[in-house]
């Protein structure tokens, strides 16, 4: 009996207080629903009051909201002023309160009108979102408000970031905090703990230590120091050489990261050129259109699937490996097969091709740019060292370009279509006597060339715009990679391609854009000046057909 | 004698619906005002300039309903120079010559109006250009209704100055004459507010450029001295798209190097994916956004006249617009088309503007603007952040290069002339 009747005791407390704990809570809420609510003024001033406000009941929806303003996606009900968070569907947007977060169904786009946020409500955002932040479960999450935080400290930052540090147990958090304590500690007006700070920044390479220690280190003209403590400065003077020897190394390492990327877009374009007119020797002005029908391709696959953005390229390669083939199956048996052995009507010919590819582009889509959008995966960078990011796109792409190299030669050196090119190419009369149908082989051949075009159409459509003319930027160079290669020479194009990438990237820091490109051509000029075949000529018999 | 007379009359008849038929081509021919439209619609500046020949095929249009000019109906007479800058040249001696047309509305680049210039010159025409260029030039044939860079560059520097705290410079700019000459003005400009030389970064580079990955890492370099620094850019074209998805992808973001450009608006934007760009700005002397009622009337019949609402409009259609309706209001007050009469009748000329207040066309064929600059929204339109008090005079010669500095152009007797020298008052001849 006795443990009934306590229970029911607890139970009679319970209803008995029932009243009073809802009413504290609804109270509550309705001081967050109106910190919410006073996002709705006009003025930006106002705005930036009412953020802070918000910050400050301590709510927990108060990030989402907050969140939900800098990304665009806070609104309100024109009808009857409810402020809610909207995610885009298909036509319309599907909405929920932004103060309870109770889902209201979806909406039009019209009757919804946005919480306009400038340049300076967004960084007054960021800061006060990576203060709510610190408390975050996700390390990374506090890792990114750390950072954030270091960007602009001030006294009230700094004490943050000191509690912060005390229940921290992350090690890579606890570092960054303590970077940014250090930071703080520089303005110290103790010269100990100054000096400990400039100690613990040894070696940082975040771009606010550096700052901040060359403006220790900084000399007066008659050589002495102009801090007020000697040793401070000579350890500041210490910690930013190792800084700087450190950035000098990324900085090595980053100006070859982007001269590959160049690099895999040149062997990009040119690797179909390699089959093309490396294998059999034909000279396609078109190729860059192959590239331009690969990129459109892109874009169709993405209007057909608007849902599935992210997946859209890998339905897009094929596609366009497809239709980029079939395009030039259809050039080689209607125009090229008659003009083999005659460069010059071919060049003229697949030059009209080129002009044909590009009005009907023109006429059937649109003479202007269309918009191919990046999926979410291949957005942003990845964080090496605070000094040395590296872009997504540009790294898939560099990986890619590599695959479809690897697959190209797996496809020449050990399928029998690729005996058969190798046998058409190097010797036709002989291959033709062994039973080998030369037309099929140059039919399929300059269709694989072709359709490797289109593949990198996809890649590129990703880095560029995809405009009618967009194969017209990539055919001298295409071009200038082969020849400079070694025709006839896959390896010859994977190198040409890297070296002159990073050799263009070498160049530009000091020559500037227009003259490291103009650099590089004379530069081939005079290579091709003294060795004619390019880097790795065809030796023996087959070199004089 | 019935057979005769029969034959005398038929005659007669025939005679006379010869006559009148003749009557009424040459009635026909004086009873229009003929207006040249000479904007590329084929080519690369196509994407542009197929705007304005509309903008101005509509303006035609809605004249004639008010009744046409002086009593006469106007005649829009279209051609196409192609994007190729000697078949401008060729192509105005046509509109001039043979289809004798009383003004024309033309023109995108400036390498197209250099051409126009010797042949408008010479065959005593009229030219009403529409796009923001970079000065240092005036024609007494020529009107610019577009902004001069005291209107556009140096007032957006200014903003960058004085109200985003910008310490540090980057003027990047398309290899061309455009950017080229306007980073000079602003490179003059900057050193006379006190810019060093090390904080100043200027970098060119190729018409539809794509590999920004080095140019945006050293502007990343550039910015994390410390200083505030901001990016002045003349980057023409759809090489934009790329530079931006660079900014973004390297995790540069508004607030931190923010990048004004000039030759970015809402017909650029129609066309990409807006959301790396949000937070940059530009600066103009019209947004499609501002809340005016004359605005929002351009806008519906705009796309009344299109027929499609999704169409943006923008700069250089409200400066045909308002050149359109000065040439109006000129000829009105001139009662003639003749260009001489019509040009002096130009100066002095005021019409609302379409973000408020009124342009005034000024002695050197410039306008009054009020200069705007706006943020990039993710729906790719503008949302003005900051806009000069009242309108700014059009300067033809920019007070901050060596060259120009004493130069003036005034149309208006007694100096009448676009190159006059304020220190030895001479007139070079030379306008352009």
């Amino acid at each position: 009996m006795r443990p009934w009747r306590g229970l029911a005791a607890v139970l009679a407390a319970f209803i008995l207080l029932l009243p009073t704990l809802p009413a504290a809570a609804e109270e509550a809420d309705y001081d967050f629903s109106a910190a919410v609510d006073a996002l709705r003024v006009k003025s930006y001033a106002d705005k930036e009051v009412a953020i802070s406000a918000l910050a400050d009941t301590g709510n927990d929806r108060s990030i989402e909201v907050l969140e939900g303003l800098l990304v665009g996606r806070l609104f309100y009900r024109k009808s009857d002023q409810r402020m809610v968070l909207a995610e885009p569907q298909d036509v319309d947007y599907e909405i929920r309160d932004a103060a309870t977060g109770e889902p209201l169904g979806t909406t039009g786009k019209r009757k919804l009108k946005k919480i306009g946020i400038n340049n300076k409500l967004r960084k007054h955002l960021r800061g006060t979102i990576a203060r709510l932040n610190l408390a975050h479960n996700d390390p990374a999450v506090r890792m990114a408000a750390v950072k954030e935080m270091m960007r602009n400290l001030d006294a009230a930052a700094s004490d943050l970031l000191r509690a912060a540090m005390a229940r921290e147990r992350d090690v890579k958090v606890r570092e960054a905090i303590r970077s940014g304590i250090a930071l703080a500690d520089l303005d110290s007006p103790d010269a100990a703990i100054r000096l400990r700070a400039v100690t613990d920044l040894t070696g940082s390479l975040l771009p606010e230590a550096r700052n901040r220690l060359s403006g220790l280190a900084e000399r007066n003209a008659d050589g002495s120091s102009s801090g007020p403590d000697e040793t401070v400065s000579l350890a500041a003077r210490k910690a930013l050489q190792s800084i700087e020897s450190k950035l000098a190394l990324n900085r090595l390492a980053e100006t070859v990261f982007f001269g590959l990327s160049l690099g895999s877009v040149l062997l990009l374009a040119a690797i179909g050129l390699a089959i093309t007119f490396g294998v059999m020797g034909v000279i396609n002005m078109a190729h860059g259109e192959l590239i331009m029908l690969g990129a459109y391709t892109t874009y169709l696959v993405q209007l057909a699937m608007p849902n599935h953005l992210d997946y859209s390229l890998f339905v897009a390669i094929p596609a366009a490996f497809l239709v980029a083939g079939l395009f030039g199956i259809a050039i080689e048996q209607g125009v090229i097969r008659y003009l083999y052995g005659r460069p010059l009507e071919t060049l003229l010919a697949t030059f009209g091709i080129s002009l044909i590819l590009q009005q009907l582009v023109r006429t059937t889509i649109s003479a202007q740019n269309v918009a191919v959008s990046n999926p979410s995966w291949m957005s942003g960078s990845m964080e090496i060292n605070p000094a040395l990011a590296i872009t997504y796109n540009r790294l898939y792409i560099l990986i890619f370009a590599l695959l479809v190299f690897a697959a190209l030669l797996a496809v020449l050196k050990r399928t029998s279509l690729g005996l058969q090119v190798r046998a058409v190419s190097q010797n036709r009369a002989m291959a033709k006597a062994m039973g080998i149908r030369s037309e099929w082989v140059d039919a399929m051949t300059f269709g694989l060339g072709s359709g490797i075009a289109g593949v990198a159409g996809v890649a590129l459509s990703q880095l560029t715009n995809v405009g009618p003319n967009m194969g017209q930027s990539y055919i001298i160079d295409s071009f200038m990679v082969v020849v400079f290669g070694g025709v006839a020479n896959l390896w010859g194009t994977l190198v040409g391609a890297m070296s002159l990438g990073v050799a263009n990237k070498f160049l530009e820091p000091f020559a500037g854009a227009v003259l490291a490109k103009i650099l590089v051509l004379v530069f081939i000029i005079l290579f091709i000046q003294k060795r004619p075949r390019g880097l790795f000529p065809q030796k023996g018999r087959a070199a004089e057909g | 004698m019935t057979k005769t007379v029969f034959a005398k009359r038929t005659l007669r008849a025939i005679a006379l619906m010869a006559m009148l038929a003749l009557s009424v081509q040459l009635a026909h021919a004086a009873d229009t005002i003929k207006v040249g439209v000479l904007h590329s619609l084929s080519g690369t500046m196509a994407i542009s300039e197929t705007t304005l020949k509309d903008t101005v095929l509509m303006l035609v249009d809605e004249q004639n309903k008010k009744g046409g000019l002086l009593g006469k109906k106007l005649e829009a007479v279209v051609v196409d120079p192609a994007s190729d800058w000697p078949l401008f040249a060729e192509k105005t001696r046509e509109l001039i010559e043979k289809e004798k047309v009383d003004v024309i509305f033309g023109c995108w680049t400036s390498v197209s109006r250099k051409s126009v210039l010797p042949v408008i010159e010479e065959l005593n025409g009229l030219l009403f250009y529409p796009v923001q260029y970079e000065g240092e030039e005036s024609s007494k044939n020529v009107f610019y209704t577009g902004a001069a860079p005291n209107q556009q560059a140096i007032p957006a520097v200014d903003y960058f100055m004085n109200e985003l705290g910008i310490k540090r410079w980057v003027l990047a700019g398309t290899d061309y004459v455009y950017p080229r000459t306007t980073n000079k003005i602003l490179e003059a400009y900057l050193k006379a507010k006190g810019v060093k030389d090390e904080d100043i970064m200027i970098n060119y580079t190729p018409f539809g450029h794509s590999d920004w990955q080095s140019i945006v890492a050293d502007i990343k370099k550039f910015g994390s001295a410390g200083k505030k620094t901001g990016v002045v850019s003349t980057i023409n074209g759809d090489a934009n798209v790329p530079f931006y998805k660079e900014l973004g992808n390297q995790g540069i973001s508004a607030e931190d190097i923010p990048v004004v450009a000039f030759s970015v608006g809402e017909e650029e934007l129609s066309g990409i994916d807006t959301k790396p760009l949000v937070g940059h700005l530009a600066a103009w002397n019209y947004f499609m956004s501002v809340d005016d009622a004359g605005n929002d009337d351009f806008i519906k019949s705009w796309h009344s006249f299109i027929k499609n609402p999704k169409r943006v409009t923008n700069d250089p259609m409200e400066a045909h617009v308002i050149g359109f309706n000065m040439w109006v209001k000129a000829v009105e007050k001139a009662k003639t088309t003749a260009t001489d009469a019509v040009e002096q009748a130009m100066i002095g000329i005021e019409v609302p503007n379409m973000t408020g207040g009124t342009a005034k066309m000024l002695k050197n064929h410039h306008l009054t603007k009020p200069v705007l600059i706006g943020e990039i929204q993710d729906d790719g339109q503008f949302d003005v952040v900051w806009q000069t008090e009242g309108e700014v005079p059009g300067d033809a010669w920019s007070d901050f290069l060596p060259g120009s500095k004493d130069i003036v152009s005034d149309w208006t007797a007694p100096i009448k002339c676009g190159n006059h020298n304020t220190k030895t008052k001479k007139c070079s001849g030379q306008n352009y």
